[in-house]
């Protein structure tokens, strides 16, 4: 499965410019959730070559599962080096799940200012989705038991491991 | 400390002031109490907490949910106005709801009074104490005793600790200077007094600095203060040679009625901090002080606004720090 990680990465750079070609958008920027899609954002960005430097997010501090498990011993600063207000921006993840990590990120986003669109773009999608929140572009989609995630590790290289949590169930 | 204990009156016998009090049985920071005790790891993962929330001031919208729906009770039983405006701010900025209650000491002259003010306010749903507290032990006192959601954060009590302000301390020393361990750090002034020095001299020593340094009179150390893992200097000249930090407290003024110094003017002649007694520094030496500064007591005006100091960041920085320990203890505390 992961000889082909660099090919999944240039068919989502060309989809998201064929994308952005058809909609006419002007200067996007391309902000990364941490850790596994900063990683995937910004080989995208290199196969962009967007003007803008890539954002980065670490969405911890607006988690839904805060109060249940506290806060996440590694948090990253947030960093969005350009103003938000009326851009488009294409937000990037490894692994679309739940979708809650996507809400957090856009909530985070919100607080940033007011974007003029939000395309989401994913490295790997799955079934399980628990908000209404979906991917415009997405490298590969997998079916996986409930008990099975798949997680990215990286940078260098980069692959997609799935790991049994078994007694989970 | 027990000496310190002694003068305790609005609170019964406090005991000892263990510092196991403020983890729970998983081994979670539930109160923060006092710096002694903290594993270092503890202290870097709330500094690197903190660097997130600093970053926060990017943001149009200042502001994250972390705390959304809680309550945060701002107790203080002494004056105070950046330790408790800076609380409220971090408070407001995680989104929960802050009560600010300035309380004088005459209105609570027995122990009953204070476990019923405690009582009383927890039977709001209150699930954060901020305590400030003229009696060492205060902030014990009240996490011996508040319900088992409730947690206590100490703002400073008596002489016994000001934890948050050493950990802005820390975090503002790591924003200039990466590597305790090559680290000269200089305390000067009213020591024996002073649980900011107190609190200082832990996390310094948890966070295994260089050398750490006292510089006082004689009167105005605590006995055995050597024990405390610092080197002490009566003489403010050799005590400066070289340091890359100096941290100046406060002079209690208060305490000069008690014959502990002569006048505020020879303490400055001896001790305050001069731009030409700061030559004697390291060149890239930063000066800090917890405020509020007594100009021309314990600092010169040149030296407090000059290129070298860092005493604004402090209280910047005492936002972020204070954020990231107010949603560390908080989180997780309700169980699935």
């Amino acid at each position: 499965m992961n000889e082909d990680i660099q090919a999944l990465l240039d068919a989502m750079a060309e989809a998201l410019k064929q994308r952005l070609d058809a909609r006419g958008t002007p200067d996007p920027v391309m902000v990364g959730i941490h850790t596994g899609g900063v990683w995937v954002a910004e080989a995208l960005h290199r196969r962009l070559a967007l003007g803008q430097p890539l954002g980065q997010l670490d969405i911890s501090f607006y988690r839904d599962d805060f109060s249940r498990i506290g806060m996440h011993p590694q948090v990253k600063p947030s960093n969005l080096p350009f103003s938000v207000d009326d851009r488009h921006i294409i937000l990037v993840d490894d692994v679309l799940f739940t979708g809650r990590t996507i809400r957090a990120a856009l909530n985070e986003i919100f607080d940033f200012g007011r974007p003029a669109s939000v395309t989401l773009a994913v490295l790997v999608e799955r079934d399980g989705r628990e908000l209404p929140i979906e991917a415009q572009v997405v490298g590969k989609h997998l079916s996986l038991r409930p008990d099975q995630q798949v997680k990215l590790r990286g940078p260098d290289p980069l692959r997609l491991e799935i790991v049994s949590t078994g007694g989970d169930q | 400390m027990s000496e310190a204990l002694s003068s305790t009156r609005a609170i019964p016998a406090a005991g000892p002031l263990p510092s196991s009090l403020q983890f729970n049985e998983e081994g979670r920071l539930r109160h923060l109490l006092t710096i002694e005790g903290l594993p270092q790891t503890l202290i870097t993962e709330i500094l690197d907490t903190a660097e997130s929330f600093a970053s926060m001031n990017a943001q149009a919208v200042k502001k994250v949910p972390l705390l959304r729906g809680k309550t945060v009770v701002n107790l203080f039983f002494e004056a105070s106005t950046r330790t408790r405006t800076t609380f409220e701010l971090a408070a407001k900025r995680l989104s929960a709801d802050v009560l600010n209650m300035n309380i004088s000491t005459s209105a609570t002259t027995k122990g009953e009074s204070l476990l019923d003010t405690l009582r009383n306010l927890e039977a709001m749903y209150v699930d954060m104490f901020v305590v400030r507290h003229e009696s060492s032990g205060a902030a014990h006192f009240f996490a011996r005793h508040v319900a088992p959601h409730v947690s206590v954060l100490n703002a400073g009590d008596g002489r016994h600790a000001h934890p948050t302000q050493a950990l802005l301390d820390m975090f503002t020393i790591r924003r200039h200077k990466q590597d305790f361990t090559r680290l000269r750090v200089a305390i000067v002034g009213d020591i024996l007094h002073s649980r900011v020095a107190r609190s200082q001299i832990h996390a310094l020593n948890i966070l295994n600095t260089g050398e750490i340094r006292v510089i006082a009179p004689q009167s105005l150390l605590p006995a055995q203060v050597e024990s405390l893992g610092v080197h002490v200097y009566n003489d403010i000249r050799q005590g400066l040679k070289d340091v890359d930090v100096i941290i100046m407290l406060r002079l209690q003024r208060e305490r000069m009625e008690s014959g502990l110094l002569p006048s505020e003017h020879e303490f400055f002649q001896l001790y305050g901090l001069t731009q030409e007694r700061l030559a004697l520094a390291h060149p890239d030496c930063i000066v800090m002080h917890p405020g509020p500064a007594n100009r021309g007591v314990e600092i010169d005006s040149r030296v407090a606004d000059g290129p070298r100091s860092v005493i604004l960041e402090q209280v910047t920085y005492g936002i972020a720090v204070r954020m990231a320990v107010m949603s560390m203890i908080m989180g997780g505390s309700v169980t699935p």
